[in-house]
Formats: structure tokens, sequence, C-alpha cells
């Protein structure tokens, strides 16, 4: 069938409407739906870290979000001087996107974390299920194998402690970088040394296995295979610790702590 | 067998897109180290290649022809969209997983080649039954590489541990082939070669 040229662009015209509208319209129709997940999933993730909730258990979305407003404080930092920023309401604050806009971000101090810009404030979490802070939440994010790794570090109030890590978005290969999700390998962290005694960020990921973290508190075991995503949650977790990262608002937490 | 049924039901086993028309390969392995994902990405490629055969087949005597492959895409790039908002919006743990095979699913040859190859030439009904019966077609196949790249790879079936794995203490050790791409190749062509085996009319010649 020979078609003249005014009608093929009429037709394409017309489906392209046809089609942004459809497009268009179930955007917009999920989009509530939508970022309503992507805060539960965050929350969930922050309840996890914290140890509030078991990873996998099955929690509704009424209970995270229940269980999120009694026991967490979401604050918002200023990462270079580590005050906190009452400028900016938590609930609104995203920190993807403050990293993304040129007015809210600056580029990086040199790192070998694979990280280009920083956002200029950040985003922590304070655990206090009775008033006292029990646990500090850090949003980390640095370069694996494969991709950027993003997840959450849990402190204890003395800054050093790790109470547990969480990566809750990598796209490392399953089964060897990806392993970084095992729980087993995770508890690992817990009870380990973020710091030395001179307060330099010293805990990393080594090959082979680690001792307990009484007697080698900084060091983690290795997983086999995924020696580049290892070698990458150690560079990243020592950058967020590091003066680029949190370490100015930890160091104000321990003087307001230990004035208090 | 009825001509409709057998629209629907010849894609599965007697000219399987993945198996006998080697199509959609490279969806098939990337998303299939687990069941969980392997069920989602199944259900929408079929839902993508059926309604994509139905708007076709539905505009096929108004389409010029000399536009016709930008106005499939167009209709099938659509869907997809469509597609992932709804999984973002309804299953969002699992389409976090997906990731950009969601949005992949615009270049699987599946798709496109059934609205070439069939909506393009049939009425809606058939199409639409011949978009399903390859979506399933496909299905199959990745669910079945899906089930054993799990249950091979890491010990679990739909996140459940049923082999007990020696880094938690049982007596499975996984195997790492499964978990990587190598290994759905090989499963596909255990799939292939038992399907073969089963229906020999389906060998090549070389």
């Amino acid at each position: 069938m020979r078609h003249d040229n005014t009608y093929i662009v009429m037709f394409a015209a017309a489906v392209c409407l046809v089609c942004s509208i459809f497009v268009s319209a179930s955007a917009v129709g999920l989009r509530e739906r939508q970022a309503a997940n992507r805060v539960l999933d965050r929350q969930k993730k922050v309840l996890t870290v914290a140890g509030l909730i078991e990873e996998g258990e099955a929690v509704g979305a009424q209970q995270v979000a229940e269980l999120f407003s009694q026991s967490v404080e979401a604050q918002v930092i200023e990462l270079a001087s580590g005050e906190v920023d009452s400028g900016i309401n938590p609930a609104d604050f995203d920190q993807q996107k403050a990293l993304k806009d040129p007015a809210s971000s600056r580029p990086a101090p040199a790192n070998s974390a694979g990280i280009r810009r920083l956002p200029n404030d950040a985003l922590v979490y304070l655990v206090k299920p009775q008033g006292e802070v029990e646990k500090i939440i850090l949003p980390i994010e640095g370069k694996g194998l494969w991709s950027t790794l993003y997840g959450f570090l849990a402190l204890a109030p003395d800054t050093t402690t790790i109470e547990g890590i969480i990566f809750y978005a990598h796209g490392e290969t399953p089964g060897l970088g990806g392993e970084i999700e095992n729980p087993s390998w995770k508890a690992l962290w817990q009870g380990r040394q973020a710091y030395d005694e001179s307060w330099e960020p010293a805990i990393a990921v080594i090959k082979g296995a680690a001792g307990p973290p009484e007697d080698d508190p900084h060091r983690v075991d290795g997983l086999s295979g995924a020696t580049i995503t290892g070698r990458g949650v150690s560079e990243l977790v020592r950058f967020w610790l590091g003066d680029g990262g949190f370490g100015p608002y930890l160091e104000r937490f321990r003087a307001e702590r230990s004035a208090a | 067998m009825s001509a409709k049924s057998r629209i629907l039901l010849d894609p599965l086993f007697d000219n399987n897109p993945i198996a006998l028309q080697v199509l959609g390969i490279c969806s098939a392995l990337a998303v299939t180290t687990k069941l969980e994902t392997s069920i989602v990405m199944a259900c929408a490629v079929t839902a993508v290649t059926a309604f994509s055969n139905l708007f076709v087949s539905i505009l096929r005597n108004w389409i010029p022809s000399s536009i016709r492959i930008i106005v499939q895409l167009t209709i099938i790039a659509s869907l997809v969209i469509v597609t992932d908002q709804i999984l973002q919006a309804f299953v969002y743990d699992i389409s976090k997983q997906l990731s950009v095979f969601v949005g992949l699913i615009i270049t699987n040859c599946i798709v496109m080649g059934r609205a070439e190859a069939f909506a393009m030439q049939n009425p809606p009904g058939d199409s639409f039954l011949d978009g399903l019966g390859n979506g399933l077609g496909y299905s199959v196949v990745l669910l079945a590489v899906g089930f054993f790249r799990e249950l091979l790879g890491s010990g679990k079936l739909l996140g459940f541990q049923v082999l007990p794995v020696v880094t938690e203490g049982g007596w499975y050790q996984p195997n790492g082939l499964m978990v990587l791409a190598p290994g759905a190749f090989f499963l596909i062509a255990f799939f292939i070669w038992a399907l073969r085996t089963w229906k020999p009319d389906q060998v090549t010649e070389d």
C-alpha cells in the first residue's frame, strides 16, 4: 500500500501523541505510589541496619512507618562543618538530588573510593528508641567493581564501634561481590572499631580471614572472588569516616557527648 | 487442535522463540540468577509481547509500510515504559533488582520479531494469542533457567534455603558458574538439547 507523505507524517504524529498520553498517564498516575515505595524502602533499610527489624523480615508498611517515627530522628547536616543544618526539613531532603545539583554539591577531594562529587549537606539518622542516642546511621556510597555501592553504616555513640553495615543498591556479581549482602558477612562487622587511637579511619576489608573483633578490631574478612569489591568497600567506608565525609560531624558529636 | 490453540501453544515447545528461533537470549542470561526475578521478567515480557502484537495488529492496515518498524518500536517502547512504571509501583523490590533489564525489553528480539512477522499480517485476536504464546514460550525457558541457576548457584528457591550451603554450616557447595552469565548458556544449551531429543524434527542440518 502506498501512502503520501502527508498521511505518513500525520500517522506518525498521531501514534506519538497517543503513546505519549499513555506513558504520561501511567507515570503521573503511579507517581505517588512509587514515591511512597522509595521512602518505605529507605526507612526499612535504616531500621534493618539499626537492628530494629530483622533482615528479610516481612514488615508491613504501616509498622515500618510507625517504628521509624518512634525511634529514628533524621538530621540534615552540613558535611564540611559537621553542623546540623536546621534550614532544611529532613523529610524533604533528597541527598541524591542534592548531589546532582551543582548548587548544592561540590567536587570531592581526591579519594580512592571513586567519589567525584559530594553533596554540601547529608542526611544522617539517630536511633533513639528511649530518648538517648543509641546508634548513628550514616549513608555511604562508592565504587565497587562494576557499580556504585549504596549503603548505610551504623555506629555506636562512641562513634567508632561498628554496629552494622548494609548495602541496599549495587550491581556487583551475584555470588561474588554480591555477597556484600550476605547476612553472615555483614555480621562480621559488628563490634569492630572504625577508627584507630588517633581517630584516623582504620577499618579495612582484607584478603582472607580476620580474627575476632577483640583481637583484630580494624579488619574484616574478605569475600573470596571479590577482592576489588572488598577493596571498594574499605575505601568508601574509610572515605565517609574521614575528613571529607562525616569526620567533622562525628568529631562534633563526640565533643558534645563528653561535654554533656 | 484448533487453529487458535495452535497459535497459543505452538511457541511453547514446537516453535519456542529461545530454543528454536534463538531469540531473546541476552535477557535470558541477565535476569535468571534468581527464580523470583525470572518470574517477574517472564510476566513483563509476556504482557508486552501480547499487547504490542494486539495494537500493531489493530493498526496494521493503517501503518504506512515505510515507517512500520519505527511505529512498532514506538508502541513497544510505550508498553515497556508503562510496564516499568507498574512494576515500580507494585513490586518495588523486584523492579529494583531487574533495574535496567525491564527497559531492555524494548530491544528483546521476540517482541519486535512477532510484531513484524505475525501481527502485521493477522487479525488482532490471533495476534494477541501469538504474542501471549511466544511470551509464554520465553517464560518456560526463563523459569527453567532461573530455577536451576538459583538452586545450584545459591542453594535457594524464591529466596528460601533448599540446599544448606557450606558457608552457613550445611553440605552444599554452591556452583559459582551458575550465578555468572555462562551458567545460563550451559542451561539453555541443555534445554535445547533435551527439546531436540524429544522433537527430532527441530534438529538443524549442518
